[in-house]
């Protein structure tokens, strides 16, 4: 586990011909690379939030119906699917020929760019890391003891309130991993970058991938990673349970 | 009873699914500022009663009246009535204070307003200075006090309490009980206390409602109840009772292990079979040949106030005696008891029924018991 990172520390102290140099982290702090980066947050962020957005209410729903493991399941299962397959099948889907744009010509709008846009990109990201977002709010949701919404009723919240108040602060623990787990992955893609998003949206993880595949700059590559390294476990100490009070 | 009552059950009942009810046509009246008791053993519906009144569940049929206003269908957060929960169910992400501002924050009060209501409220409760604490700081006695400020604080015409000293043990559970029963007549809102422990029914309440399978089988004061259960069901879940088959001969003369005894008892059919309880309190040890009754002393425990005797009759009819005397094992010891001490039960009969019998000989005057 250490291994693998000290060597990209290691490598990312040298240049394209093997020599030890500071370059690539002066490289790094240029307006390219730094925009590079403030792009990838900025999707990173906004394939969390949507995720969140959605993952909340189908988490809650879920845990009120019956065979709520059942469905859970279901909800689950794609994710067991290889990214790739998943992302060609989208590649599909949107295309000029694809349902979706059959589906737009039938309500009369007409073919539009569906496949390389931020819509199509960031659909592709929520659909695929959502289960992700999914599991930990419905555990958090289902262990949540029903006991504290009926004193929070019977304390005069009404059902808006209630959730407020009481379920969504009891339930944080599970958002905060949801998130967690969905916003670190969404930082380093690159795969979908490139298919989905048709090398229109670049980030971090895809220069890496750039750089180790391509143009074969290895020093450059580890620095873009060592970095991303570093922001995410920035962000596990700040998202990271500080073991509060127990919930149930 | 001018006064309109605070509660009002008109034959309500509770049935989940197909399942046979679990409350089945009960009707009661509960009156302002009264300490009422649900009585009754696990799964016989207490907490469904509590629900239906607080809101959390709404009945399969039936009419729910609060002060002559129905609220079958008033949501819970808009009824005057507070609940301290079974397992209190404080949350654990707000301290003690914002555990009881909770209310009134919802109701948009002003912060002085707020602080001046809460601290008051833990104040009652004697909790002053533990305002910052964690929930899960608190210690079980100090959880249910938290949970009892969460909800007076809102000044609630009833409060519900579901088995609150249920968790806490011996010591602290009868020093809760005063300080509740003391707390209701403080506050002068009617409290419907639950639990299954008899004695602390007895203990503190104006009225208890006992209450078995979804129904209710007596209701009356403590001390109706405990002298006058109305079947062997309460004759048994209240207190300890010696309960043997017998035979009314006629109005205050019964006849049971084949001897008769005079009774303070009426208004049966002659000869009508009967059971009839005795108190193990009630039987008072002395010697063979004047007492009522013979019986072998079979065991001897003693319960600190007294002795526990178990003995049995030439018929084989076990009697439980509770007594400061204490007996050898094996001997023979003579039971004397006064007319009053004998109460018969008529099989089968509704409380209305009982109540009518009982009010019917009330009139009579002269022959009275007690
Ligand atoms: N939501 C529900 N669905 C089906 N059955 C239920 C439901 N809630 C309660 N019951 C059943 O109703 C019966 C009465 O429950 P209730 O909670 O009123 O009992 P209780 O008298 O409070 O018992 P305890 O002393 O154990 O708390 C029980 O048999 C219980 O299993
Ligand atoms: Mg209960």
């Amino acid at each position: 586990m250490i291994m693998p990172i000290l060597l990209i520390v290691y490598y990312s102290f040298l240049d394209i011909h093997g020599n030890f140099t500071l370059a690539n982290y002066q490289k790094f702090f240029t307006p390219v690379y730094l925009k590079m980066t403030l792009s990838s947050f900025w999707y990173a962020l906004l394939i969390t939030a949507v995720s969140l957005l959605v993952a909340y209410p189908t988490a809650f729903l879920l845990t009120r119906t019956k065979y709520k493991q059942l469905w859970l399941l279901l909800i689950i299962l794609p994710s067991w699917i290889n990214l790739l397959l998943k992302a060609y099948s989208f590649i599909g889907i949107f295309g000029t020929y694809g349902f979706a744009n059959a589906l737009l010509e039938v309500f009369g709008i007409g073919k539009k760019q569906i496949l390389f846009t931020d819509f199509s990109f960031i659909f592709v990201s929520v659909y695929i890391f959502i289960p992700f977002m999914i599991l930990p709010i419905f555990n958090a949701l289902d262990k949540l003891n029903p006991s504290f919404i009926d004193a929070s009723r019977d304390l005069g919240a009404s059902g808006w309130t209630t959730f407020r108040r009481v379920i969504f602060p009891l339930t944080f623990d599970g958002v905060k991993s949801g998130c967690q787990v969905v916003f670190i992955p969404a930082l380093s893609l690159f795969m979908l970058t490139r298919l989905i998003a048709g090398n229109r949206v670049i980030t971090l993880g895809t220069a890496v991938e750039q750089h180790f595949l391509v143009t074969q700059d290895w020093g450059m590559g580890s620095t873009i990673a060592v970095f991303l390294i570093i922001s995410m476990v920035i962000i596990m100490l700040l998202t990271g349970n500080k073991k509060r009070g127990g919930v149930g | 009873m001018t006064e309109q009552p605070i509660i009002r059950f008109e034959n309500v009942t509770k049935q989940y699914d197909d399942d046979p009810p679990i409350l089945d046509n009960v009707s009661f009246e509960m009156e302002k500022g009264k300490f009422y008791t649900l009585l009754g053993p696990s799964g016989c519906g207490k907490t469904t009663i509590l629900r239906l009144i607080s809101g959390l569940i709404e009945a399969t049929s039936g009419k729910i009246y609060f002060k002559d206003k129905l609220i079958n269908h008033v949501p819970a957060n808009k009824r005057q009535v507070n609940t301290v929960f079974q397992d209190y169910a404080l949350f654990p992400h707000l301290n003690v204070y914002e555990n009881v501002a909770f209310g009134l924050r919802i109701r948009k009060m002003k912060n002085d307003e707020i602080d001046k209501k809460v601290r008051e409220a833990l104040r009652f409760v004697n909790l002053v200075g533990f305002e910052n604490r964690e929930i899960k700081e608190m210690s079980g006695g100090q959880r249910q006090r938290v949970a009892i400020a969460r909800a007076i604080v809102n000044e609630p015409e009833v409060l519900l309490l579901d088995e609150p000293l249920s968790a806490l043990d011996l010591k602290l559970r009868t020093e809760m009980q005063y300080e509740l029963r003391e707390l209701q007549q403080r506050l002068g809102i009617t409290f419907v206390f639950v639990t299954h422990d008899q004695e602390e029914a007895l203990a503190m309440s104006d009225e208890i409602f006992v209450i078995n399978e979804g129904k209710i089988q007596q209701k009356g004061t403590p001390r109706d109840i405990y002298d006058e259960p109305i079947n062997r069901f309460v004759a048994n879940f209240i207190g300890e009772s010696n309960i043997i088959k017998g035979k009314m001969i006629r109005d205050f003369l019964v006849e049971f292990d084949g001897k008769q005894f005079e009774c303070v008892d009426q208004g049966f059919s002659p000869n009508e079979p009967v059971e009839v309880v005795i108190r193990p309190e009630d039987l008072e040890i002395t010697t063979p040949d004047r007492g009522k009754l013979n019986v072998k002393v079979d065991t001897v425990l003693f319960r600190g106030v007294h002795y526990e005797l178990c003995s049995y009759d030439e018929n084989g009819n076990e009697w439980i005696i509770h007594s400061t005397k204490k007996a050898e094992i094996g001997a023979e010891i003579g039971l004397y008891f006064e007319p009053e001490a004998i109460h018969v039960m008529r099989f089968g009969e509704t409380e209305e029924e009982f109540d009518a019998r009982l009010e019917s000989y009330d009139s009579y005057g002269d022959k009275d018991a007690d």
